[in-house]
């Protein structure tokens, strides 16, 4: 042994040191073991460090954000001061402001040109958009200010269905873009043509994938300081990447990249791809700290999150396929319509374009034709969200497969084995340019069907149908990939386009080793962290290389722009971290192990292919007796640079990079390999639909995994898991739902139905390993594939139990019941439906409360005529009416408080008399508006001489929208038809001469309206009158 | 989702909190478990100016069984009901039906007495005052009132409670449904609102009580005596689904609610007849 006497005067006499923990169990090493979590102490106990847990920078300030209650309106006025005379009210901000200080964010697409700013600026495009911000002195006091601020708002025709908004005539949200439909492609591979005009059949289904999200835990949190110092900002924020999103941020804030610090810290609670969408909230918190000269912290909540923060696209797909008579697939061709809601942010529109190259799936199909046209409505703007593309793009494949195999009578997996990609065939480039690595779909599909599984799922089936329940079968076969190369976006833009701009490829990693002067070992890394359990996985691949015990490495995965090496492809998104971040630490790792080998070697006397490393210690592998400590070891690095070898440098800290060179840029014919890996998932199950409940329950699930070289099989099956639980979701449970007129109808978890661990079948994971060639652990994405498979696997099972050829998702009870129910028994004569006069279908056009009725008053029309246009009279009839001016004659505005039970809100309203037809009828409409919410409404009110007095008969027509509508779900129809009856009550007794105090006995009246239930409305009534009291 | 500001008031004696309820009337919220005043405070759907808390309050946290009647006070809360140990024989139907109010962690703020005082029309609860035909505690300064479960009843959201008045206990008869009883409802999820429930008793005098939730303002209950016909079961059920109509939401229909009643109503009773044979 050389000299070590530095090293040994920093540690003292110590033989065998156990600061690496315990000795490596053998030579194999960790990778591959299904290590519990290190992650999970912290977690399970509440000790982990989210970005709320933060503490903040002396004199935070609290912000809250006014939101816009309509989906499409120009905004006239916003009026500030109220909110700013409140004390603790520090700033108000608004479109105008941030259009003044900030520039629009960077879109994938230059024409047409779709401006975005972190605020709306001029006009609101949907329900739930960002219209100001108020910051205080803390959140309760902000909120108060938000609810001061007074927006006036220039309704707008709403377009909400992408097919509606593609039509010429459908208003357009952006105008400068001219049209909705902002981009339509075409791709042709192979001779698509030619094999329809040739093929024996043709099968085509039409599929539309609904919007849903998947909601973290956690919603977005921003702490923003401004350093007036050196004029840059300091962001504090949950963001997941891709940092690709950085540049668009700096850009907007007009400051260098270096000037925007954005830290994220170790814990993220959830983020499913959610969490980029924080990005226009930084650079907002990032404008108002520098305004107001405070750090500004902001912390989303619930209903903004389900409002606003991310939806995955709707999509719209016709395909069809060309087929040989034996189910043999020689073409597709697919036309998806794709509805990114009111804004294209980047990366978008990255989910029609992340598949592209695995467009036809596992499938051996030469010939494909796609047309990919992009539409903007006013729902919220979709981003990233889990399967990112791969749920829309299977859903319309793997449903085709099914019905190829109905129409063709055939074996719906003998439909699929027929057209897989053989297995020797890898790698495999598909026909639109994807090199698929590794795989063999036959011995997966064979393995999930062997001993009995497919057997016994076919007797539950015919034993089921053999005493009349209702059960199917359904099978999907998906290839899932791994690690997106950055340039696959540019395949929306035509080549000579994509020339000009110069290629875009690749996808970088980049991971730190360090280790300090005793030996321990830390690393950081290039991802964001959510749970899955990255610093688990990262010690097992550094700590095989360097001999150690993963407990010995310490991983810290808060990033850090200014601190931390990362690249624009930086994050936790589309399956990058086990096919890339997890390589780059193995080569960071490598590098280490190289320069203390070869340090080692000289203070061993050997040669550096001598040495190895294990048990803590590096030592020589023809005399392991000839050894040392590797704390020792780096000590001497660290202490005696002198010694280390002249090629090296004297330093412990070193980057890993990786770039796979498979990642081109798409070439001129459109090819574009969209993904470094290509992992398999086959799954079949059997459901069965409750003929009570019309629930579809899952009796048997199986799902076969080929993800490569599985890094931790315990960490790969949490993957698993949470990514079935959420294609479930999108299976049974989960839709973002809008009315007509834009206004959002799941603004809880009331409505917004994420299933609990009660919802959630038993699962049965497989898997098999191919490992891929293409990266040095031969490891692929896998934590997608069951957002993929799962939804329309269960589709193809309901499918098969109804056989129908159209299965909305999600499948809802209320859909099987109509399905399945058949006509409803006519009511017995005296309970007949009411039906709707004709006149209220056209007063409403979204989620629509009518109603109608009529009262007879003694009084005559003239009487009652007068009081309709007196505002005196109108501020007795207008429920809860404060005061009332007139406007004009036939124009009133007053100041309400409605509500029901409890729940009280107060509104500005403003009501018009038209269609006057003095003494016989008129026509009311108008608005509601305050911090509850909005309502639109219209009416007409008939007067008819009867009996010595008047018949006054109504009919009416409301939409509700804003906060209200969001979360009042099951209650808010019959709320609005109680308020509304009020009107038409109050307004028959006023008339009358009554005083609402005087006419407790309900005289005459009836009312009568759609949903109404037997007395409901009288003992409102009765309790409002005060009758019960 | 803060609320607006409020003035807390947490009184230590009934008398204290009939007081405030008193003085502030119908700006006032009463205060039990918070698991719906809560959420409404933070959304802001209710601005009260004072919440009188009587959550901790020794003279309402009683559960006992008098002169015929279990009474449980408004300070008790849904699991220590669930947890009494002579619930299944004093209440057997709440025994089946409390389960479902919600989960056990809201179970464990939530109250008996604020569910009722709630009247959300699809809670478990006031289906089960309906059903069982139990009574409501009202004290003010100016006494106690005592009103059946149809008096108290009002509509969605509403009972008959006045704005000074607090409600102090429900009652229910001891032993209701001891000749058989079956409760069942229908929901998306475990623990979500009822689309539509449904309950069944067998009476004393051998007639069925029947009592449906979700489908209309408030619980609605008809009572089919022991001879009447299979036939004729079928034509009341299909008269009451037509009466109470349903609504529409965004998780069901009116009709696929009252297909739920026509499905559930007869085999519910199917079961308790079994039971009571």
């Amino acid at each position: 042994m050389s000299d070590s006497s530095s090293s040994a005067e920093l540690k003292g006499d110590q033989d065998a040191p156990d600061v690496l923990g315990p000795k490596a169990e053998s030579v194999d090493g960790y990778v591959g073991k299904p290590m519990r979590r290190k992650e999970d102490a912290a977690l399970l106990m509440g000790a982990g460090r989210y970005a709320d847990d933060m503490a903040r920078p002396v004199g935070t300030l609290h912000a809250a954000i006014v939101r816009s209650p309509v989906a499409h309106a120009l905004i006239k006025k916003i009026d500030t001061a109220k909110a700013l005379e409140l004390p603790g009210v520090h700033l108000v901000l608004t479109g105008a402001d941030i259009k003044e200080k900030s520039d629009p964010f960077l879109t994938v697409l230059k024409k047409p040109r779709i401006q975005q700013w972190s605020l709306a600026v001029d006009r609101v495009r949907y329900c739930g958009e960002a219209v100001a911000l108020v910051v205080a002195d803390d959140r309760y006091v902000a909120e108060d200010g938000a609810d001061l601020v007074e927006v006036e708002y220039d309704q707008l025709p709403v377009v909400t269905d992408p097919l509606e908004a593609v039509k010429p005539e459908a208003p357009v949200l952006h105008p400068e873009a001219e049209t909705n439909e902002v981009s339509v492609r075409e791709f042709t591979y192979g001779d698509p043509d030619a094999a329809f005009a040739k093929a024996e059949h043709s099968v085509s289904i039409d599929v539309e994938y609904p919007r849903s999200t998947f909601t973290p835990m956690e919603c977005f949190v921003v702490v923003a300081d401004y350093n007036r110092g050196d004029e840059s900002f300091d962001v504090l924020a949950n963001f997941q990447g891709p940092y690709s999103v950085h540049p668009v941020m700096a850009k907007s804030l007009r400051v260098p990249g270096s000037k925007l610090r954005l830290r994220v810290p170790a814990d993220s609670g959830g983020s499913f791809g959610i969490k980029l969408s924080i990005f226009p909230y930084i650079v907002l918190m990032a404008l108002a700290s520098r305004e107001c000269g405070r750090p500004v912290s902001w912390v989303e909540d619930r209903l903004e999150h389900l409002q606003s923060a991310n939806s995955g696209p709707n999509r719209l797909t016709k395909l069809e396929a060309a087929l040989e008579a034996d189910g043999r697939v020689t073409a597709l061709r697919f036309e998806n319509l794709e509805d990114y809601g009111a804004y294209l942010r980047a990366p978008m529109p990255g989910p029609l374009y992340r598949m592209h190259g695995a467009t036809t799936g596992a499938y051996d199909i030469r010939n494909l034709a796609i047309t990919n046209r992009v539409v903007l409505t006013n729902r919220m703007p979709a981003a990233l969200v889990r399967g990112f593309g791969g749920p829309q793009l299977y859903l319309a494949l793997e449903r085709l497969m099914q019905r190829i195999a109905v129409e063709l009578d055939l074996d719906p997996v003998d439909v699929i084995r027929k057209n897989l990609i053989p297995a020797g065939a890898f790698p495999y480039r598909t026909a639109a340019g994807a090199l698929y690595d590794s795989g063999d779909y036959q011995r997966a599909i064979e393995e999930a069907l062997a001993d009995g599984r497919l057997e016994d799922l076919r007797k539950r089936r015919d034993a089921a149908r053999s005493e009349g329940r209702i059960y199917g079968i359904g099978f999907a076969a998906v290839v899932e990939p791994g690690m997106s190369n950055m340039g696959y976006l540019s395949t929306i833009v035509p080549k000579d386009v994509r020339e000009r701009q110069g290629p875009k490829n690749g996808a970088v990693s980049m991971v730190n080793v360090n280790v300090d002067a005793v030996g321990t070992v830390s690393v950081t890394a290039d991802v964001t962290v959510q749970g899955q359990g990255h610093a688990t996985v990262l010690s097992q691949i550094v700590a095989d290389q360097l001999g150690l015990h993963p407990d010995a490495i310490n991983v810290n995965l808060e990033l850090d722009t200014q601190k931390d090496p990362w690249s624009i492809a930086a994050g936790t998104y589309s399956c990058r971290f086990s096919p890339g971040t997890a390589v780059a630490a193995h080569l960071g790792a490598q590098k280490i192990r190289g320069k203390i080998g070869r340090l080692a070697a000289r203070l061993l006397n050997t040669l550096p292919d001598d040495i190895d490393f294990g048990d803590g210690r590096v030592f020589s592998k023809t005399n392991p007796d000839n050894g040392m400590p590797f704390e020792r070891v780096a000590g001497t690095v660290h202490w005696s640079p002198v010694l280390v070898p002249e090629e090296d440098t004297p330093s412990l800290s070193e980057t890993g990079v990786w770039s796979p060179q498979e990642l081109e840029p798409p070439n001129s014919k459109d090819e574009i390999n969209t993904s470094l890996t290509y992992g398999f998932v086959f799954d079949v199950c059997g459901i069965e639909i409750d003929p009570i409940t019309m629930q579809v329950r899952v009796d048997r699930y199986i799902s076969m995994h080929d993800a490569g070289t599985i890094l931790n099989p315990l960490l790969a099956d949490g993957q698993l898991h949470g990514a079935f639980v959420q294609g479930l979701a999108s299976a049974l449970y989960e839709e973002i739902v809008y009315d007509k007129t834009g206004a959002l109808q799941t603004g809880t978890f009331a409505e917004y139905l994420v299933p609990t661990a009660c919802e959630v079948p038993e699962i049965e994971f497989m898997h098999i390993e191919t490992p891929s060639p293409f990266t040095p652990l031969g490891a692929k994405g896998l934590a997608e594939g069951n957002c993929m498979s799962t939804p329309v696997c269960i589709a193809n099972a309901v499918a098969d139990a109804l056989a129908v050829k159209d299965v909305p998702l999600p499948i809802t009870p209320e859909w099987l019941n109509a399905t399945l129910a058949g006509e409803e028994p006519a009511p017995p004569e005296h309970l007949a439906e009411p039906t709707r006069p004709e006149e209220t279908e056209e007063l409403v056009s979204g989620s629509g409360i009518t109603g109608d009725g009529s009262v007879l008053v003694k009084a005559d029309p003239a009487a009652i005529w007068r009081t309709l246009l007196d505002p005196q009279s109108l501020g007795k009839i207008i429920p809860g009416c404060h005061s009332v001016e007139a406007v004009t004659p036939e124009h009133f505005r007053a100041e309400v408080s409605l509500g029901v039970g409890p729940i009280k809100g107060r509104f500005t309203a403003d009501v018009k008399l038209s269609d006057l037809d003095p003494e016989r009828s008129a026509r009311l409409s108008g608005t509601l508006s305050g911090p509850l919410g909005k309502a639109d409404g219209s009416g007409r009110v008939s007067l008819a001489p009867e009996d010595g007095g008047t018949r006054i008969s109504y009919t009416y027509g409301v939409e509700i929208g804003g906060k209200v509508a969001s979360v009042g779900g099951r209650m808010i129809k019959r709320a609005a038809q109680m308020v509304i009856g009020q009107f038409f009550e109050r307004l028959s007794r006023i008339a009358a001469g009554d005083t609402p105090a005087a006419a407790e006995n309900g005289g005459e009246t009836k009312a009568k309206s759609e949903a109404e239930g037997a007395g409901g409305f009288r003992a409102f009534l009765q309790r409002l009158f005060g009758v019960s009291k | 989702m803060k609320p607006a500001p409020f003035t807390y008031m947490r009184p230590d004696s009934l008398e204290e909190a009939i007081a405030a309820v008193g003085e502030y009337g119908a700006d006032a919220r009463v205060l039990a478990g918070g698991q719906s005043l809560m959420a409404m405070l933070n959304l802001r759907l209710v601005e009260p100016s004072v919440v009188v808390d009587i959550s901790r309050m020794p003279e309402l946290d009683t559960l006992k069984v008098r002169n015929g009647k279990i009474e449980i006070g408004a300070s008790v809360t849904q699991s220590e009901f669930l947890e009494w140990p002579a619930l299944e024989e004093q209440a057997p139907f709440i025994a089946k039906a409390l389960p479902w109010v919600g989960h056990f962690q809201t179970r464990n703020r939530g109250t008996v007495c604020g569910s009722l005082a709630h009247a959300d029309p699809s809670s478990e609860l006031p289906l089960a005052l309906a059903l069982l035909e139990g009574e409501v505690e009202l004290r003010s300064a100016s006494g106690t009132r005592v009103l059946k479960a149809q008096e108290f009843q009002a509509g969605m959201l509403q009972t008959a409670r006045a704005d000074d008045e607090i409600i102090t206990a429900v009652r229910f008869p001891a032993c209701a449904g001891a000749r058989g009883t079956a409760f069942r409802e229908v929901a998306r999820r475990h623990g979500d609102f009822a689309i539509v429930a449904v309950g069944v008793i067998a009476k004393e005098n051998g007639a069925l009580r029947i009592g449906i939730g979700g489908i209309a303002d408030t619980p609605h209950c008809i009572e089919i005596e022991a001879a009447v016909t299979p036939k004729e079961i079928t034509d009341r059920i299909e008269n009451l689904v037509w009466q109470l109509g349903g609504f529409d939401d965004i998780h069901a229909s009116a009709r696929f609610r009252r297909d739920l009643v026509r499905r559930l109503a007869p085999a519910l009773i199917e079961e308790v007849r079994a039971c009571a044979a």
